[in-house]
């Protein structure tokens, strides 16, 4: 202690001047923030503005309280019956996720654990499925939905989603299943767990972040989806988010709503950035909170 | 307790690859066997058979008197440790180490007594409620050992277990495991490719290469008496020097230098086998000599260990553990045999030909 040599004291760069390549880090990250995020923030703020002050010759960024608004989200709900659509998006977004899990899931296990021969085979073909442009698929579709009588059916909409969303989750789940180690599944079965059990209470808790990326991916894009649901629902109690909204803007032949317009895109983009949000500290708790070995 | 017993046991993936040929082998209670052999000698393959994680073509495993080549693994009452140690992530030690009696329905009081004892043994006991993740590469060692050792199984079977730690940590991690499982009386079938592991923890070596069984006995026997020229290699080290010489007559050269052969021995070529501890600077005896400059001297601290080069015959090298202090001639270094540590073997078949 007595004979440690005084060290020298770390340069002070901070009193040398401005630390520039602190000020641009932060710049370039206001830029891309504002960048990003403003044309949501611009819907956020047309979506609570009154009706005049949206349609004023000088533009309006910073609303007075008289020109702020709950009109347009009370009309949603009270008018055009919104939660009946968020009911619907809800209902084919969840089964058809649920659905894509329930089936991707053991099809990616099997792909990864077993041998089974033509296994390539099978994964190319269903890479193959996602290549195919979706467009094409709708006409085909349209006559087998029009054919079972689907129309204006939750299924119309469930069974494509699930079937869409498929591929991905197989691929996804399966390079995710090869990652696990496989001492893991050794180790359950000399505990004395049986296939179902150890599937249950070991890989899939361990499965949970991968389930729920895909989870996300698969929801997203039912929920989003426009052309099917557009086609395949005409009744209109059974219309999707994204077909109502876009509804509102032809209701009216004289002027554009935009402030209903924006606040279905609201109402619509909300679920999605919460379930984001709320999903994505998971996600990254469980890639990182290791597995087996030091 | 029980005996476990391999019979006839044979695994083959296809006519070309067969990891496990024809192998018989008994473990009895209190018994050590370590299984060491290079990396794809079958062994890996024969724990995983005894757990019943693969199936044999042929042959049985039999724990005790129950024939249990067909039943699953959590129906022979094994335990196993993992080379990853294959702890659950998503549970607490404490839960890891239940898991297997959980599954085999024991009482919860049971369950917990027998985690407390298990967890005082190995020191487990401030780490019981953390998951696997917060600890660090020495203590999922302890839990995976503790997950074996609650099950109080028939059979323990272990694959390269400390081959995941640092060199300083796994010294001291066997010599725990030396003590820790001379209290259990179940029989043990540990792998390892380390001969350190394999001569310092068993009762019993099984030598394995190629899936064959080259040598099965006791670390000692092994070590003093190897069954082929491959067990020779491969257990000792420094390796033991091995040199194939021609016979002329009774005696062969070495180099420059004659040495006799015992006296019985019919093959037309011989490998003469010595280890490097026990070519040692001539004194008074009967010890055969060779002499030669040296090349190459590597200092082990207590030893050195020093190669020379025969005379007479430039390409022949014999490498010697002499110990640091002793004094010698780089240009010419003369060394000595003793004829009881000279180990023979046949030329063709590789077999030892002195008792």
């Amino acid at each position: 202690m007595t004979t440690a040599p005084p060290t020298p004291a770390p340069p002070q760069t901070a009193d040398r001047g401005i630390p520039w390549m602190r000020v641009l880090l932060w710049a370039a990250i206001a830029f891309t923030v504002i960048f990003s995020l403003a044309p949501v923030l611009w819907q956020v703020l047309t979506s609570f503005k009154t009706n005049a002050a949206i349609t004023s010759d000088a533009v309006v960024y910073f609303p007075g309280l008289d020109q702020l608004t709950f009109d347009h989200y009370l009309d949603l709900f009270r008018r055009n019956q919104f939660y009946i659509y968020m009911f619907n998006s809800a209902l084919v977004a969840i089964v058809s996720t649920v659905l894509c899990l329930a089936l991707g899931s053991p099809a990616a296990y099997a792909l990864a654990r077993l041998r089974i021969p033509g296994e390539q085979v099978i994964l190319a073909s269903v890479l193959i499925v996602t290549l195919f442009p979706y467009i094409l698929l709708f006409l085909g579709l349209l006559e087998v939905v029009r054919a079972l009588g689907l129309a204006n059916n939750y299924l119309a909409l469930i069974i494509p989603y699930t079937a869409i969303n498929l591929p991905l989750t197989i691929l996804v789940m399966r390079s995710f299943f090869q990652q696990l180690p496989r001492d893991l599944e050794d180790s359950a079965r000399v505990d004395g767990y049986n296939t179902v059990q150890m599937l249950w209470r070991i890989v899939l808790p361990m499965t949970l972040p991968a389930l729920v990326t895909t989870g996300i991916l698969a929801f997203i894009f039912a929920w989003n989806e426009y052309l099917f649901a557009l086609t395949f629902m005409t009744r209109e109690g059974m219309k999707t988010i994204p077909v109502a909204a876009a509804q509102l803007g032809v209701t009216t032949l004289f002027e554009v709503p935009y402030g209903s317009l924006a606040a279905a895109t609201v109402v619509g983009t909300l679920p999605l950035v919460l379930l984001v949000l709320f999903f994505q500290r998971r996600i990254v708790q469980g890639l990182t909170s290791g597995s087996v070995k030091g | 307790m029980a005996k476990l017993e391999l019979q006839n046991l044979t695994k083959s993936y296809s006519r070309d690859i067969v990891p496990v040929k024809q192998l018989n082998l008994e473990v009895e209670d209190n018994e050590f066997l370590t299984l060491v052999g290079p990396s794809g000698c079958g062994k890996s393959t024969i724990l995983r058979l005894i757990a019943g994680l693969d199936q044999p073509t042929e042959g049985r495993v039999m724990i005790g008197d129950r024939d249990v080549s067909r039943l699953a693994p959590g129906d022979r009452n094994i335990a196993m440790v993992f080379q990853s140690y294959a702890l659950y992530p998503h549970m607490t030690v404490r839960d890891n180490v239940a898991s297997g009696l959980k599954m085999h329905h024991l009482p919860a009081g049971d369950i917990q007594k027998r985690v407390q004892e298990v967890s005082e043994v190995l020191g487990l006991d401030p780490l019981l409620d953390r998951k696997p993740a917060k600890l660090s590469g020495g203590q999922r060692q302890r839990v995976a050992l503790a997950r074996a050792l609650v099950r109080n199984p028939d059979v323990f079977l272990l694959d390269e277990p400390l081959s995941n730690l640092d060199a300083l940590l796994r010294e001291q991690v066997r010599a725990d495991l030396k003590q820790i499982f001379a209290d259990q009386k179940s029989p043990i079938v540990y792998v390892t490719h380390d001969q350190t592991e394999a001569m310092t923890l068993s009762t019993k070596v099984a030598v394995l290469n190629n899936g064959y069984l080259q040598q099965l006995g006791h670390p000692h026997d092994i070590y003093k008496t190897p069954a082929n020229r491959f067990v020779a290699s491969f257990i000792g080290s420094p390796q033991m020097n091995l040199i194939p010489l021609s016979r002329a007559g009774n005696n062969v050269a070495l180099g420059d230098f004659n040495i006799p052969l015992p006296i019985g021995v019919q093959a037309a070529s011989v490998v003469l086998g010595i280890r490097p501890e026990h070519l040692r600077l001539p004194r008074d005896g009967n010890a055969h000599t060779v002499s030669g400059p040296v090349f190459l001297v590597e200092n082990l601290g207590m030893h050195d260990l020093v190669s020379l080069r025969v005379q007479g015959d430039p390409n022949l090298t014999l490498r010697a553990l002499l110990p640091a202090d002793a004094a010698w001639s780089k240009e010419n270094l003369k060394l000595a045999l003793p004829p009881e540590a000279i180990h023979w073997f046949d030329g063709e078949t590789g077999q030892r030909l002195t008792a």
